[in-house]
């Protein structure tokens, strides 16, 4: 018959259409924004500065070693290091970024900074809900736009904020024992100084 | 697929050809075989067409770039010096000079062997830069010739249709080529700042030009 | 600047119309045209409605892929090749890494090869699907297949980006295996995916492949003989459409496709329903070598743990890889003086490759040929310029 094919085709075009009133797999339309999909937890969008702690720029993990400025391909990283250094979270002084800039509308999302940075200090955010009208500054984005706290590093990525935190504690945990028995041996080592020198007579005979 | 072998056959079957093999020291295994101008097309029919070679698919053509350098290289000579003959080192330079080179990737639908590297190059890099064009030999290299040509500069003799491919029609100058120059007058950053910024800023006489911000390394 | 010698004959700027054949128009097809897969431009000369020349016009796109290659590390130029062919971006790291590997021998460990298979098939089913989409569209389906097609696609997107973070630019190859590792319940919810699209495949079958419409518009149109398809460097289906039985996977040997049983399907007639044949058969492979991948996948290390992220300066030499993508034949040619950026970067686009046929297909054919045939070549823009 001719047209048979034609209508096999709708047939099949009928199915879909009252299927969409049934069945949820042939309706997929989500409706934005009142109606979100799921977030999907390895999902990157642009990076983001991890603070540890309550203040954003004490607690940040950023060291200024620049290296996420030397691998980013598109070079959208910015990063001038401060002349003075300021304790990390072990404790030990470091340098930071006086200026860390990120143009995110050079920015590919690649996460080759995230990939190369040796301090977990650079991670990847969720956020695409990021239109601005300020077309030349509102897409640069300085240390205090990009410095987010690890508590929310925990709420977007929950799988690799863990293993970070886990990696992080170990390392602290070795810092501390090495800090301890570095403070022990000191310690000794004083007690066998004050041991081998005699103590001076109170009442101030002549020895 | 024995290189060696290969390079004997064609060398029988097209008189006067200068054939080389040129060594490849990645680990990839895959050497070259270079072919002279003159006789490039001969060597291109004889591998197409040759029973137990049938290289019928022609798959990359590449343009390389070779910019003349200067080589220094430490040389003993005699020299006199007080009178008294002595050998002394003397740092001798050599430039060698640059040329554009063609290299092309052959396969074989029918005995699904390859690659078969052939190479080209050229005499030099101003105005000696024709090659015989294999696009009557396999029609694939019909818009990569135009190609290396655009981006290159390369010349091929007796291409059906040689003109620019990616770059438009009115444009001077060849992009690949290692010497090239951006032009200034482009900002290619939509917040340019740094070089960018100050370079479309002189471009424009610093009309309307944004003025930086320290954070922003003004 | 070096002297720059440009040819006596500009074929764009003399007239196209021949003196006596006044009825000739000259058109302008694109760059800015819904049909057109793309910025492509083809200027045509239409006797009526017949074609006489076809001349096609790139560079809209062009992006400088090779010459940035060259002021970038290797590992640099990697998110730079997921906007090549933009729609299979995995495929594209794949050939990219299978060159760089090939360029300083190293190897990759299995769990890596198998993801490699998992998601390169996943990409070319999404694009073959989109691809049938696309030619239906172009002409004049409204939507229909295509939107059928992409409700397939975002369950396969949505995979990508739970592995690799993104949907579509994924940046997932690294040289010696792949950037990131399953997550959980990855591999669950990529069986259902798989297993729900030979449904899917027979939907679409029964909505087209015998529809009387698209067997007039597509049949012994645009036939490519295997002669011409083998001379001008076709690959891919269109080749294999066309009785070209070269199938880079079957040939090259390359990754573990020779423990994968599958078939590869030729075309006999060279046209348009060929090539849409051939795609459509091709999909149905796909999920045979899916299920089999995951079947076997074993545990183990995802990247050579010998390779390091940074610092990565291959010995001087030159290598040539290449990987069956959807659209063709996908090849890097990486020449390396020992620095770690590249001397000279090459990708063998199969998008502009396959278009030198172009005119050959739609001389003598109506204008409305040239979006059917051009749609069955399935060219991205961003492969052909780069």
């Amino acid at each position: 018959m001719v047209g048979e094919g034609i209508l096999k085709g709708m047939a099949e075009t009928a199915r879909n259409f009252f299927g969409s009133y049934v069945s949820k797999d042939r309706l997929t339309t989500v409706q934005y924004p009142e109606q979100r999909d799921a977030q999907i937890e390895a999902a990157r969008s642009f990076p983001f500065l991890v603070y540890d702690g309550a203040d954003w720029h004490d607690g940040m993990r950023c060291v200024a070693c620049q290296i996420c400025e030397k691998e980013c391909p598109p070079k959208c990283i910015f990063i001038e290091k401060s002349k003075d250094k300021k304790p990390d979270a072990n404790g030990k002084p470091q340098f930071y970024p006086a200026t860390f800039n990120i143009d995110i509308s050079v920015c590919m999302s690649c996460q080759i900074c995230v990939e190369v940075c040796p301090f977990d200090a650079i991670m990847m955010d969720v956020d695409t809900d990021l239109s601005t009208d300020d077309r030349f500054g509102g897409l640069l984005l300085d240390k205090q736009r990009l410095s987010k706290s690890n508590e929310y590093f925990n709420a977007i990525h929950p799988t690799e904020a863990a293993a970070v935190d886990a990696r992080l504690a170990v390392e602290r945990a070795r810092q501390e024992a090495k800090a301890k028995a570095a403070a022990e041996a000191k310690a000794a080592a004083d007690a066998k100084l004050t041991a081998a020198t005699p103590a001076q007579p109170a009442s101030g005979e002549p020895r | 697929m024995n290189l060696e072998a290969i390079k004997s056959e064609v060398e029988a079957n097209v008189p006067g050809c200068r054939l080389e093999m040129v060594a490849n020291p990645s680990p990839s295994d895959q050497h070259s075989l270079r072919s002279d101008a003159e006789h490039a097309v001969a060597v291109a029919i004889v591998l197409r067409d040759a029973a137990n070679l049938r290289f019928d698919f022609c798959s990359n053509v590449t343009g390389i770039d070779w910019p003349s350098r200067e080589v220094s290289e430490k040389v003993k000579v005699k020299k006199l010096v007080d009178g008294v003959e002595q050998e002394a080192d003397e740092i001798r330079k050599t430039v060698v000079p640059g040329c554009l080179e063609v290299v092309y990737h052959l396969f074989s639908v029918e005995k699904k062997h390859g690659p078969l590297v052939l190479r080209m190059r050229t005499q030099d890099r101003d105005a000696g830069v024709h090659l015989p064009s294999l696009t009557p030999v396999w029609r694939s290299a019909e818009l990569q010739e135009r190609e290396v040509f655009d981006l290159f500069g390369v010349v091929f003799d007796g291409h059906p249709d040689l003109r620019r491919l990616l770059m438009w029609p009115g444009f001077v100058d060849h992009p690949m080529r290692r010497d090239y120059v951006d032009p200034d007058d482009y900002e290619y950053e939509p917040t340019a700042h740094d070089e960018v910024l100050r370079r479309a800023q002189q471009h424009r006489g610093d009309a309307g030009g944004k003025q930086l911000s320290e954070a922003e390394g003004g | 600047m070096s002297t720059a010698i440009v040819p006596t004959a500009h074929f764009d700027l003399e007239p196209m119309s021949e003196p006596g054949k006044e009825q000739l128009l000259e058109l302008a097809m694109g760059p800015q045209h819904p049909s057109t897969h793309g910025v492509f431009r083809m200027n045509v000369v239409l006797y009526g409605e017949q074609v006489v020349r076809l001349k096609p016009v790139f560079g809209y796109l062009h992006r400088n892929h090779e010459k940035i290659a060259e002021s970038e590390t290797y590992l640099g130029s990697m998110p730079y090749t997921d906007r090549l062919d933009y729609m299979c971006s995995i495929t594209n790291n794949w050939a990219y890494a299978l060159a760089v590997e090939k360029l300083a021998g190293i190897e990759v460990p299995e769990r890596a090869e198998y993801l490699r298979v998992i998601t390169g098939e996943l990409t070319r089913l999404q694009n073959h699907a989109c691809l049938i989409g696309f030619l239906m569209q172009d002409m004049g389906s409204s939507g229909t297949p295509l939107m059928y097609a992409f409700r397939e696609r975002e369950k396969i997107l949505d995979l990508f980006e739970s592995l690799t973070g993104a949907r579509m630019m994924c940046n997932y190859m690294r040289f010696g295996g792949c950037r990131a590792d399953l997550p959980a319940g990855w591999l669950d919810q990529a069986r259902k995916v798989v297993a729900d699209f030979p449904r899917f495949l027979d939907e679409y079958e029964q909505l087209l492949v015998s529809n009387e419409i698209l067997m007039d518009r597509t049949q012994e149109v645009g036939v490519l003989s295997r002669e011409l398809a083998v001379s001008a460097g076709i690959s891919g289906p269109m080749a294999r459409a066309s009785g070209v039985d070269y199938d880079i996977r079957k040939v090259d040997h390359y990754s573990i496709y020779d423990r994968f049983t599958f078939r590869v399907p030729l075309g006999s007639h060279g046209d348009v329903y060929d090539r849409f044949m051939v795609r459509l058969l091709e999909m149905r492979e796909s999920v045979s070598i899916l299920e089999q991948a995951m079947r076997d996948i074993p545990a183990g290390p995802i990247v050579d743990p010998r390779m390091k992220v940074r610092g990565f300066r291959p010995k001087p030499g030159e290598a040539y890889g290449r990987i069956e993508s959807p659209k063709g034949e996908l090849g890097f040619y990486l020449v390396s003086d020992g620095s770690p950026n590249p001397y000279r970067y090459r990708v063998r686009p199969p998008s502009l490759i396959n278009l030198t046929v172009l005119e050959d297909l739609c001389v003598g054919r109506n204008v409305g040929d040239i979006v059917a045939i051009l749609g069955s070549i399935d060219i991205v823009l961003g492969e052909v310029d780069r």
